[in-house]
């Protein structure tokens, strides 16, 4: 079978370029989002369907259709008085000559000549703009409708800070799953998974069917658990690595700040804050909270210039914050020093949240610990720098919720928002996981390297997610069109051009094989060669 | 005569677009749309008439007294004599160095050329391309050009084993032609079966 499409008709680096299709190839085996490739004179293209539609070369036609039940007509008309046609988007380009061969796919500055061929893409294509799965490329699903496996530069890809969107239930957690596995094989960074739904670590669901087994399993040596909820934990069967508590003397002010919405504090409640943190110090929140009762209360508030009410209400929220169980006075192990130690051995760190599910918890505990894992790595890279020793692992970050914590009004507080913003400069950088990506910071989302998509159907989501890519409306229409599960679409940093693709399979017993082997093997040919080096 | 069953008529007019042809019998006309030869010229039969030999003198009823109408022809042997069948056949293309071209020839047919009637194999080898389809849909023609067209490929697509095959491949070459006139295409298509 030939994997020839049609001719270029018209075309226009702006708008695109349209393709007629030949007689026998049927406009419905045209899906939007597959590769296609045109052969120009000097150069290759690649690009993607964005559209697909009907033409007819004489308006009558469809004001007085001809009779199709006739076979006969039908054969005639169609591909000639009745066509289809292709809209398609040319993202890359391929010169002719030795020399730009090497250099490879570089972005499409021109467009095709008239009447080019347009194929359809073969794996071979596929495998020359993705590359092939290697040590630093690692497989994460095939492009819709190929068998082609379509690889990530994980090296790359941790370079940026990167988002994972989609609308609830479309296959999120497992699209993050097989990325941690690819960042846990096939690069040097670690990860600290916030793990808010229990889903990473252990045991996770999957709609509809058994349980799917969590990164510890799979890679018992190389992840650690830790919980918030030993209890919960241990009801379930996990066997974690450290309970994580977290002191009163380890909350800062710009913690409360974050959690302004969700404890429904007043601006003059959180200007408190401030106040309260400079006149008690470290244990402050203690003293405010016994503050009640005491005779000179009232001295004391007028001192600082603090209104009753508003005393009252930021006694109210952080009595809810004192409630939460793993805040005690003051934490007996030292949980960020734990998990930087765990990060140093490139041990992977998952927290769980357990029951601790609702979000005040998890804003408090993912920006305290964070901000101060942050700070430590921000550091150790300066003293690095300084004294040309190594630098610290990569460390790549996973939020979900992300919207909490970045949305316009406390990204500039939150050090996520930080993070995001100062990319690569201290090694650390995101894995955004969102629901609602327009409820996220446009400057957050400007600076993120890598989106991998699932369905959103709310225009505002979409039109967040795609700012700034070049082709927005045609990557739009294959978003918009993404089946509702186990589909993505996946831009920016990492990828050469966007590509709309099927997760690899995660849940099965073979699965589960594919993704230990892959890791073995780099692993052992990694052995190898250092025992190499140690002979030279 | 010599015993050339092909050969049917004589030339006794022509022009560069199409030539006109007495036939040796009454009435032995080619079929509407067949494919004819003169010289190196090729032309498809796009009328005939029957009329008689003098145009002043017309023919007058004879039949009222007979039985049959091959009766009125025995008991007045004269008429096969005063009587002539004439067709026209709009020239379609040439063979030159025993190759076809599908374009109006360089010269018209000579008057008096002897015209023959093309076998099946000569139809199916000068049908392998479609450029007189071009020619016929713009001839200026005493009879509608779908109607012509039409007859043409029907009697074409009797040579081919795949006739239907054929007349796909016919109708797509039209209806690039005829790309912007779709109703002259339908009813083209509709009389191709």
């Amino acid at each position: 079978m030939t994997d020839r499409l049609g001719i270029v008709t018209t075309a226009s680096l702006e708008k695109g370029v349209d393709v007629r299709l030949d007689g026998p190839v049927s406009v419905e085996d045209m899906v939007v989002g597959r590769y296609v490739t045109i052969e120009g004179q000097k150069r290759r293209f690649f690009g993607m369907i964005t559209d697909v539609s009907l033409g007819v070369t004489d308006d009558r036609l469809a004001v007085s259709p001809p009779d199709v039940t006739d076979p006969f007509i039908a054969d005639v008309l169609t591909g000639t008085s009745t066509f289809g046609t292709i809209h398609v988007t040319p993202m890359l380009t391929i010169g002719g000559d030795a020399e730009s061969m090497l250099e490879g796919p570089q972005p499409v500055k021109t467009i095709p000549a008239h009447f080019s061929t347009v194929n359809l893409a073969s794996e071979r294509d596929i495998e020359l703009v993705f590359g092939q799965e290697d040590p630093q490329r690692f497989h994460i699903g095939n492009p819709l409708d190929m068998e082609t496996k379509l690889c990530l530069n994980l090296e790359e890809f941790v370079k940026r800070s990167n988002g994972i969107f989609g609308k609830s239930g479309t296959g999120k957690t497992f699209l993050t799953r097989i990325l941690l596995i690819g960042i846990l094989q096939k690069s040097k960074a670690v990860n600290l998974i916030f793990d808010m739904h229990n889903e990473y670590g252990w045991q996770g669901t999957s709609e509809g069917g058994p349980p799917v087994k969590g990164l510890k399993q799979l890679f018992q040596s190389k992840v650690a658990v830790f919980t918030l909820d030993e209890e919960n934990s241990r009801r379930r069967g996990v066997s974690t690595d450290f309970v994580v508590k977290i002191g009163f003397d380890e909350i800062e002010p710009e913690d409360i700040v974050l959690l302004r919405q969700t404890l429904n504090l007043t601006e003059p409640a959180v200007e408190a804050v401030y106040q309260l943190r400079r006149r008690f110090g470290k244990s402050w929140i203690q003293n405010t909270l016994d503050i009640e009762g005491a005779e000179n209360t009232k001295e004391l508030l007028e001192s600082m210039n603090i209104h009753e009410s508003t005393f009252q209400n930021l006694k109210r929220g952080l009595a809810t914050i004192r409630r939460l169980p793993f805040i005690e006075p003051h934490a007996p192990v030292d949980a960020v020093r734990s998990i930087l130690e765990h990060l140093d051995r490139s041990i992977n760190v998952v927290l769980e949240f357990g029951r601790y599910r609702d979000i005040t918890a998890y804003v408090l505990v993912a920006n305290m610990l964070a901000r101060r894992i942050y700070t430590q790595y921000q550091s150790r890279m300066e003293k690095a720098m300084a004294e040309g020793i190594a630098p610290p692992n990569p460390l790549v970050i996973t939020i979900e919720e992300a919207h909490k914590f970045l949305n316009p009004e406390v990204s500039s507080q939150t050090i996520f928002g930080t993070i995001a913003r100062e990319m690569r400069k201290y090694n650390v950088s995101l894995l955004v996981i969102d629901q609602r990506p327009s409820g996220i910071d446009t400057e957050v989302m400007s600076q993120m390297g890598t989106k991998i998509t699932c369905l959103l159907d709310n225009e505002r989501d979409i039109d967040s997610v795609l700012a700034g890519v070049s082709g927005k409306n045609e990557l739009k229409s294959v978003l918009a069109r993404l089946a509702p599960k186990q589909q993505a679409l996946i831009f920016g940093h990492a990828v050469p051009m966007p590509v709309a693709f099927q997760p690899r399979e995660y849940g099965s017993a073979k699965s589960y094989k594919d993704f230990t082997s892959a890791g073995q093997k780099t692993t052992t040919e990694k052995a190898e060669k250092d025992i190499e080096k140690l002979w030279e | 005569m010599p015993d050339q069953p092909n050969r049917i008529a004589e030339v006794i007019e022509a022009s560069t677009a199409q030539f006109i042809a007495q036939c040796y019998e009454l009435y032995e006309l080619p079929p509407l749309g067949s494919l004819v030869k003169t010289g190196d010229i090729y032309g498809i039969v796009c009328h005939a008439e029957t009329a008689s030999m003098e145009p002043g003198r017309k023919p007058i009823a004879r039949g009222k007294e007979e039985d049959s109408e091959e009766a009125v022809y025995r008991s007045s042997p004269q008429l096969s004599k005063l009587l002539r069948s004439d067709f026209t056949a709009a020239a379609v293309g040439y063979k030159e160095e025993e190759k076809f071209y599908q374009y109006l020839p360089p010269h018209p047919a000579r008057i008096h050329g002897f015209v023959y009637l093309c076998q099946p194999d000569e139809v199916k080898e000068f049908s392998q391309s479609f450029g007189f389809l071009n020619i016929l849909v713009n001839a200026a023609l005493p009879i509608p050009t779908e109607e012509l067209i039409a007859a043409a490929l029907r009697q074409m697509s009797r040579a081919h084993e795949d006739s239907r095959a054929f007349l796909v491949a016919a109708g797509k070459e039209l209806a690039n032609l005829l790309s912007s006139d779709f109703i002259r295409l339908k009813n083209i298509l509709g009389r191709l079966l």
